[in-house]
């Protein structure tokens, strides 16, 4: 069954379409990897399938439900969960009061007026386990703004984990790291479940292509090449319009 | 600290009215308890919600009108006009939110602007109600109690039970949901968060605390006007929350007690008081630009600090990049 749908997804700002008639599947436990060169419109293609913006044309399906028409913290209560390129984060919390505040988000609890937020020891607990498995645990009670970016970047992929979701969105999660920060996201990437699916956005060609079970090729919008990694890496039209950069 | 610091404040608030000269200065005390209350109810948008509102003093003119007319005009018990300003200050907000929050920023500070001035002309204009620019006063009967001494602990028993609430709802779920919003609201949204009805709730509890300070307004002046509902008075309670710190709990009183007091003490000396509050203005802009409550913080804080290395105290008066 398919965790994704695309079809004929289409975005456009005004006279510029960001989005062409895009369509693919992305089946469930998948790694799917999309590339493109700076400005093919991955981030945008992110940004639609989250519900950040909403499709000129075409539709979204996710698990055989169109979503396209739920705004993004509906598709979130259905499985979606992403990470930003920019990164997100509450600054002025601890690193465990962030991972807190994603998982209170598929709950009803997050409607609760009274009662801290730190006393919550189910909440705490759950959070100190996905902590420890992007070993951040023994920075739980720093603040954000004194952590470094590579600890915030694995905090960026431990709040979407603590959302449970089906489909994680993970928007280039190695950018700016240093080679030893890469080598520990790396190992991360590789060690989570395959039951749940992952599409990449992702420049770093050793670890992307090392992840991905399929590609999807962007450029200036439009899907040039759709397959299997050996099949994408080997297509003419990827070394063209990707790899010769 | 914070809470020897709280007890040593409300100790200090209970026996003041004993070491005050006169009920001309119980009176401003009494103010202070009010306005501090109505600015908490602006910080609560502002400050945690990060929603700046120009037309508060919209609610708290409407419950205070509310309680008047109930009260005052139709003669029914002071509780039930309580009752009553409550349902239709909390109702009142319930409306105005479903149209401010259709927009944001520099936008949702034009449309509360405009809701405020709707209200004020409706208190000008529909003299069959409110009696136009007379006002409406009221008699010793129609509120709960006249002795200033008994208003002014009406006053800090009701602002002591709303900061107690508020401390607990900005430390919950929701609370965290609110600053969430204002400083994330797209990572919010992605973590399934309704990130609209979030910013109603702080809305609503906001008008909430305003409503409540409209009715305390109305006990201790036992008068109302369309003053009351005016833009200038919307605009005191912004700035008696940036001056005081916000986003902080306490920092609004800090705040609401600068302005009144200028407003009353300094007003007696000299007919140029608003310039001197300007000045004082820019100087907490330029001193303390997160406010005085946490600029004082950092300026004792850096004291003990030099007095412990055994250097000659010296603080800095530049705030430190996480205050700002």
């Amino acid at each position: 069954m398919s965790a994704l749908e695309l079809n004929n997804l289409s975005k456009s700002f005004g006279g510029l379409h960001v989005i062409s008639d895009v369509s693919f599947k992305v089946m469930e436990g998948e790694r799917r990897l999309i590339l493109g060169p700076n400005g093919a419109g991955k981030t945008t293609l992110f940004n639609l399938i989250a519900g950040d913006l909403a499709p000129s044309f075409g539709t979204i399906s996710l698990a055989g439900e169109d979503v396209s028409a739920l705004p993004t913290n509906r598709r979130a209560a259905r499985g979606i969960g992403r990470t930003f390129q920019i990164l997100t984060l509450f600054s002025g919390e601890t690193v465990i009061r962030n991972v807190v505040l994603a998982s209170l988000g598929r709950t009803s609890r997050r409607w609760k007026p009274f009662g801290s937020l730190d006393a919550d020891e189910e909440f705490r607990a759950s959070a100190m386990e996905i902590l420890r498995t992007v070993m951040l645990d023994y920075i739980a009670d720093k603040c954000v703004s004194e952590t470094s970016y590579g600890e915030r970047r694995r905090l960026e992929i431990a709040m979407a984990l603590a959302q449970q979701p089906r489909l994680l969105l993970l928007d280039e999660p190695l950018a700016g790291l240093s080679k030893e920060e890469r080598k520990g996201v790396e190992g991360l990437l590789n060690a989570l479940p395959r039951s749940l699916t992952v599409i990449m956005i992702e420049h770093d060609m050793d670890v992307a292509l090392g992840f991905a079970d399929r590609i999807a090729l962007l450029q200036n919008g439009k899907l040039l090449v759709d397959g299997s990694r050996d099949e994408v890496i080997a297509d003419p039209r990827t070394k063209e319009a990707y790899l010769a950069e | 600290m914070k809470t020897v610091g709280i007890i040593f404040i409300t100790a200090i608030a209970c026996i003041l009215p004993f070491l005050l000269p006169g009920n001309f200065y119980l009176g401003i005390a009494t103010q202070i308890l009010v306005y501090g209350l109505f600015a908490v109810s602006v910080n609560t948008l502002a400050g945690y919600g990060g929603m700046v509102s120009l037309g508060h003093a919209g609610f708290l003119g409407i419950a205070a009108y509310a309680y008047a007319v109930t009260s005052g005009t139709y003669g029914f018990s002071p509780w039930i006009a309580v009752g009553a300003a409550l349902l239709i200050g909390t109702a009142a907000a319930a409306v105005f939110g479903l149209i401010a929050l259709r927009t944001s920023g520099l936008s949702f500070l034009m449309i509360t602007l405009a809701l405020g001035q709707i209200v004020w002309g409706v208190a000008f204009r529909y003299t069959d109600l409110t009696n136009g620019d007379n006002g409406i006063s009221l008699g010793r009967a129609s509120v709960i109690s006249a002795d200033p001494l008994t208003l002014y602990y009406v006053c800090l028993a009701v602002l002591a039970l709303v900061m107690v609430l508020l401390a607990a709802f900005i430390r919950s779920p929701l609370g965290a949901a609110i600053k969430g919003v204002r400083d994330q609201p797209r990572r919010m949204s992605t973590l399934g968060y309704n990130t609209w009805a979030i910013r109603y709730v702080a809305y609503l509890v906001s008008g909430f605390v305003a409503t409540v300070s409209g009715i305390l307004y109305v006990q201790i002046f036992q008068f109302i006007s369309p003053h009351a509902l005016s833009l200038t008075v919307s605009s005191e309670a912004v700035l008696m929350v940036i001056a005081g710190g916000i986003g902080t709990l306490f920092g609004p009183l800090l705040g609401a007690g600068v302005v009144v007091l200028l407003k009353n003490v300094a007003s007696a000396y000299t007919d140029r008081w608003p310039t001197l509050l300007g000045c004082i203005f820019l100087f907490i802009i330029i001193a303390m630009p997160e406010g005085l409550l946490p600029g004082s913080k950092r300026i004792l804080a850096g004291m003990i600090g030099s007095f412990r290395k055994g250097a000659a105290p010296s603080a800095s008066l530049q705030p430190t990049s996480r205050a700002r």
